[in-house]
């Protein structure tokens, strides 16, 4: 069985975003990019999967900028087999990205998608749930636990209130919550190995389908500071100010 | 232009978070309608009514709507969506899992978190956890997305709407079946729509310390309990205790945060609350500069010692 991940190269987690003076969006440049810490997950889980037995091949997907190939490389020397890159300078929404996931799977025919459950820049917890509803697979999303035995996969999910288990038909679309695993560092050997591993690049047009913004920035701007930085010198000033000057208990 | 808002509910009470939708809902449209969705909607679909400002109210009942399954939700709100210019949830975990698959089978962009309404197809959004706001305006014929319920008030009460059984359509297509569901039930609040939160991070260093340290303070204080994800994953708190940006966002009027840091993650979920106070023996840590009170002491001896003061003035 195949599986395939998705990666996405975005800003590293440590990096503090700023917001362009001009409003027009975040300032990117000279940041640190990494992976998605959340598509680490799912490229840790699908290794894992190939090391039990349970899975043949890792393939990674990664759309966007040239230097996504060095997203690429990085699950390719953690334990993936290949990679493919959908190359575009365009940002693009969570729809377009499930649409051109879902015609890079119909090409390859994976037996399970294992992704991410979020990208930490677009915060948007969509493109897993919508390349399900795109292929008509069943979904389960934040997973903490994945089981596979056949053709079917019993995955553990983190919700609102503890813990639901599904049982899913494969093929279908799975997407990594936090405690699903933690991922391995490459190893120098391993990084090496990777560099010989092969990676295609592709552009979007070579998928025929609609990656067309649906929606508009207007203007990206920064949050209203909060003034905090007051200290109280011990319990009893704190409990007074809670109840005399705030009033919230 | 009407609005559908599904609900959240526990079968009894539609949550706080619905009524906070609604007042999402009704800055894009007058004619507001709830999706009371589930196994058994007792209360549920009478509270819903009762929100002011409501149109009507859809029922619909059946076992995998009850599993809050994302292929079930999908094919009756999509049955549903043709009378709708806009579809909202507020952004839980079950609305977080079943809204973009209904945004793609409808094939519209899904809006995520919006915090502001600025016009019927315009809004606010927080990326980069919420250290950038954007604004975006969709070309979408519908709008489909989850609503961040901390950032505006519950509609009042008072609402009258008639209550309607939506038919609910056979599933069609491949899903998920349900196996089991592991979950714990408090008599703390809710921690989404508390009041006040007490959370506990990676310095309590146990499960045992955490249950004794934490939640009697939660306890003294009426207060739902929270956690840092470095608190849930070292296991010292269940998942669903994680606050932040891939965990809950939490505005409570009162937020106290005992031995986290403040990173960038955790910020995310608790930094718009009212009032932040933190306990953390490093002067340095990120989470002063947020904190409106912060007091540099080992929780060791500041918990207990809070405990009694709050107890003092009678708590
Ligand atoms: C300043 C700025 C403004 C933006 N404004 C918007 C906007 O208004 N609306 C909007 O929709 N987008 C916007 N984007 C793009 C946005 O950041 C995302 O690239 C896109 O929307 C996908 O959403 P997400 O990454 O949040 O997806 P999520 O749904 O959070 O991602 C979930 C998973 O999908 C997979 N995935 C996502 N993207 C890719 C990819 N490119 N390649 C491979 N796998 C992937 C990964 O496995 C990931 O873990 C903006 C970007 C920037 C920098
Ligand atoms: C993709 C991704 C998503 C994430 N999402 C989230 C999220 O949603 N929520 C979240 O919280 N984090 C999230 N994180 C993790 C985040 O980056 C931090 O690692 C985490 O918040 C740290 O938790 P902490 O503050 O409890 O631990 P630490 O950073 O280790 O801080 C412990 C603090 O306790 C203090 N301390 C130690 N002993 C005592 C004592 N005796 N008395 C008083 N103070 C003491 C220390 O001074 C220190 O400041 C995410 C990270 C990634 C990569």
């Amino acid at each position: 069985m195949k599986v395939l991940v998705p990666v996405k190269r975005v800003i590293d987690y440590n990096v503090k975003v700023r917001v362009k003076p001009d409003q027009t969006g975040v300032d990117l440049a000279n940041v640190k990019m990494s992976m998605n810490p959340f598509d680490e997950i799912g490229t840790e889980e699908a290794v894992r999967l190939k090391e039990k037995g349970a899975a043949t091949e890792v393939v990674v997907v990664s759309i966007g900028p040239a230097q996504a190939q060095e997203t690429i490389r990085t699950a390719l020397a953690m334990g993936a087999d290949r990679g493919i890159l959908i190359q575009t300078d365009q940002d693009l929404e969570p729809l377009a990205v499930a649409k051109l996931l879902a015609a890079v799977i119909a090409q390859e025919t994976p037996g399970v998608v294992v992704m991410g459950k979020q990208a930490i820049d677009g915060d948007n917890n969509a493109v897993g749930q919508m390349l399900a509803a795109l292929l008509d697979w069943p979904q389960a999303t934040f997973a903490s636990g994945i089981e596979i035995s056949g053709d079917t996969a019993k995955v553990t999910r983190e919700v609102d209130g503890g813990l639901q288990v599904l049982s899913v038909a494969l093929p279908a679309v799975i997407t990594a919550d936090l405690r699903l695993n933690e991922p391995r560092y490459a190893s120098l050997p391993n990084i090496m190995k990777a560099k010989k591993k092969p990676i295609d690049i592709k552009s979007t047009a070579d998928y025929g389908v609609d990656v067309a913004n649906r929606l508009t920035v207007l203007k990206v701007t920064e949050p209203p500071k909060r003034q905090g930085g007051v200290k109280v010198a011990d319990v009893a000033e704190l409990v007074s100010k809670l109840k005399n000057e705030a009033g919230v208990i | 232009m009407a609005v559908l808002v599904i609900a959240d509910h526990d079968g009894a009470h539609v949550r706080d978070t619905t009524a906070k939708t609604v007042t999402a809902a009704c800055a894009i449209s007058g004619d507001v309608d709830v999706l009371v969705l589930g196994a058994s909607l007792s209360g549920a679909a009478a509270g819903a009514a009762a929100i002011a400002g409501v149109r009507k109210v859809l029922t619909a009942e059946s076992a995998a709507l009850g599993q809050g399954l994302a292929e079930a939700v999908t094919d009756l709100v999509v049955s549903l969506a043709g009378g709708y210019d806009a579809i909202l949830t507020p952004a839980t975990s079950t609305g977080k899992n079943f809204i973009p698959r209904i945004a793609a089978k409808l094939d519209v962009s899904q809006i995520s978190d919006i915090i502001e309404v600025v016009d019927a197809k315009t809004f606010v959004r927080p990326i980069y956890a919420g250290n950038a706001l954007e604004t975006v305006k969709s070309s979408d014929a519908k709008i489909v997305g989850t609503v961040r319920a901390t950032a505006f008030k519950a509609a009042g009460e008072g609402g009258s709407a008639g209550i309607e059984a939506a038919a609910v359509p056979g599933s069609a297509g491949r899903h998920a079946d349900f196996v089991s569901e592991e979950v714990v039930k408090s008599d703390r609040p809710e921690l989404a729509g508390a009041k006040i939160v007490v959370s506990g991070g990676r310095a309590l260093g146990s499960a045992e310390e955490f249950h004794k340290v934490i939640e009697p303070l939660a306890d003294k204080l009426g207060a739902a309990v929270g956690a840092s994800r470095a608190a849930v994953d070292a296991g010292y708190a269940p998942n669903d205790y994680q606050v932040g940006q891939t965990g809950k966002v939490v505005a409570p009027d009162l937020y106290v945060a005992i031995g986290i840091s403040g990173a960038i993650q955790h910020l995310a979920g608790m930094k718009d609350s009212k009032i932040i106070v933190a306990v953390n023996k490093d002067a340095d840590a990120p989470i002063f500069a947020v904190a409106d009170y912060g007091l540099v002491a080992d929780y060791k001896t500041a918990v207990p010692e809070l405990m009694e003061e709050l107890a003092r003035i009678g708590k």
